[in-house]
């Protein structure tokens, strides 16, 4: 039985309009159900589920660091971002220190994550309002990130990199050449695209006033994000609770005061200038050093160690047929992802597989202020709300 | 658990100079059934009965200043009885702190207020909660399954559910 809206008796009809799951601008599976009046929005609904896969449940059959390729698959455009928080959460748990170096590769390639996710968004949610072009180009860019992921990781998509204790191998050499090519051109198509777009009537005119949510209510709905901080809130996990040596770089948390659709667009073009600034100071600073945390117990052994050690041949074995045992507890990490606070709670109870491992994912709480947005809106605005909120609905749906 | 031990018993020291639980053993003295501190984060035990109470007040106090709910889970304890932790994690942003609240709930027939009316936001994660753990938030607006289709049978994160062999 597929959600539906009630009739409120003693109320003349009106139509009840089913947008979704396969509609191109809900960003994945997103069924909206809309009670118009007219071409006004009166009540809507949200209808999710479509691509629950019981991530939360497959945590608990597997290793710790088996979880990580979950995380991967359920934001699927900041798949690094997540594997940062949920290697945390677990890091957190262990109290294990993290190398400089692999803290730093870390803060480098979420940055570079999260350009690349407002890429995606950028170019869907002009495409959703009409303009083409811009899709063209941010895919291109996009495209340029992705390669850095696989020179780094070997995949472009599902990276897994972040591994707990450290990374999952050294950078290749030359990585950051590569890094600094995409830094060298990526400003001057920024402006490109606000050259298309921030001055644009028509895009104006779709956006500017639509949408418009105060600070008190996104807060008070638990969004998070850059949404949050079109609404004038300068909330950002980055600066309240630094991770992955956070504090040591220098930038900005970009905020406006209207709360709509335009605000929404320029927070994120302005975040991804400041992801660039933390790029740039990432790479001039890059400490040298190991990647991988000392710890024999938790952290798989070079390839050639095991060659000559039998002490790394025999931790080798005990962690891919058995896993680490992390002591009993509970830790909730958040981390800043492209689309606001992603958090993980762990329970363990001192055996290898986490004994309950939830996700607060942003997407899923933001789904609860743009239902608040669109209550009220003309239809052909629902898809400007939708785009702008930038949700993902693997996370969702988990 | 020890029903007659009052807070000095369970708590520490340490839990003194912990701002919110002090201010909320000011506040209602017997609300806090257990107070534990695990790699900086700190979780209080609440009574299911004085939750709501307890989140008002955490809400609206100046000086604490929990506005924002992060998020609501639970996790299911089986065989152990209280079978069930409802889970809030807090966040006060102006000063940055978080904080966890547990609740405890019985296996037979779990319910518990719903924070709705405290923080909109947790509309949609004690949804889930029901939908995927079977525990019943009384007076939440719309309680409705979320995730999983409206006539599917069990709560797929309870411990006791069959992860093998056929539906």
């Amino acid at each position: 039985m597929a959600i539906t809206l009630e009739k409120i008796p003693g109320q003349e009809e009106r139509v009840i309009l089913s947008l979704g799951p396969q509609h191109p601008s809900t960003h994945g599976v997103l069924r909206l159900v809309l009670e118009l009046d007219g071409e006004t929005v009166v009540r809507s609904l949200f209808d999710i589920g479509y691509l629950h896969t019981g991530f939360e449940k497959t945590f608990e059959a597997l290793t710790y660091s088996q979880g990580i390729t979950l995380t991967d698959r359920m934001d699927y455009l900041a798949p690094l971002s997540n594997n940062l928080g949920f290697c945390l959460a677990v890091e957190k748990l262990l109290a294990l220190e993290i190398p400089a170096k692999a803290q730093w590769v870390r803060v480098l390639l979420t940055e570079l994550t999260r350009i690349q996710s407002h890429l995606v968004w950028l170019g869907t949610h002009a495409l959703e309002l009409g303009a083409m072009s811009p899709f063209l180009y941010t895919f291109r860019e996009r495209e340029e990130i992705l390669k850095i992921f696989e020179l780094v990781s070997g995949q472009r998509m599902m990276t897994s990199y972040f591994r707990i204790g450290g990374l999952a191998l050294e950078p290749p050499l030359h990585w950051l050449k590569r890094v600094g090519k995409f830094m060298k051109e990526f400003p001057a198509r920024l402006q490109e695209y606000e050259g298309l777009l921030t001055q644009n009537p028509i895009w104006l005119r779709r956006t500017v006033g639509v949408g418009a949510l105060s600070g008190e209510e996104a807060l008070a709905l638990s969004l998070s994000g850059p949404a949050l901080r079109a609404s004038g809130v300068a909330w950002d996990v980055r600066k309240s609770n630094p991770y992955s040596s956070y504090e040591k770089f220098d930038f900005n948390v970009p905020t406006r005061k209207e709360g709509d659709v335009y605000a929404r667009y320029l927070v994120r073009m302005d975040e991804m200038r400041e992801s660039l600034k933390i790029v740039r100071q990432a790479m001039e600073g890059m400490p040298e050093g190991p990647v991988k945390a000392n710890a024999p117990h938790i952290v798989l052994p070079d390839r050639e160690s095991m060659k000559t050690s039998i002490e790394a041949l025999i931790y080798h074995f005990k962690l891919v047929t058995e896993g680490f045992h992390p002591p009993v507890g509970e830790v909730y990490q958040t981390i800043e992802s492209p689309r606001g606070e992603i958090g993980f709670y762990i329970v363990s109870d001192g055996s290898p597989k986490p004994f309950r491992c939830h996700v607060r994912a942003p997407s899923f709480a933001n789904l609860q202020a743009m239902m608040k947005v669109i209550d009220g809106c003309l239809l052909a605005d629902v898809v400007a709300c939708i785009a702008s909120f930038d949700t993902v609905l693997g996370e969702i749906d988990r | 658990m020890n029903p007659d031990a009052t807070p000095e018993d369970i708590m520490p020291e340490t839990f003194e100079t912990h701002k919110a639980c002090q201010r909320i053993r000011e506040f209602d003295a017997q609300a806090i059934e257990d107070a534990r501190e695990f790699r900086g984060e700190l979780t209080l035990t609440i009574r299911a009965s004085r939750l709501r109470g307890i989140c008002e007040f955490l809400r609206d106090m100046p000086d604490l200043n929990f506005k924002y709910l992060s998020d609501v889970t639970a996790v299911d304890l089986y065989p152990a009885e209280p079978r069930f932790e409802v889970v809030y994690h807090l966040r006060s942003l102006e000063p940055h702190a978080i904080l966890r609240l547990k609740v405890r709930l019985p296996g037979d027939n779990p319910k518990i207020e719903t924070v709705v009316p405290v923080w909109p936001g947790a509309n949609a994660f004690e949804r889930e909660v029901c939908d995927l753990m079977g525990i019943q938030f009384e007076g939440h607006p719309f309680l409705r399954r979320i995730l999983l289709p409206e006539d599917w049978e069990g709560h797929p994160l309870r411990k006791d559910y069959p992860t093998t062999g056929y539906r």
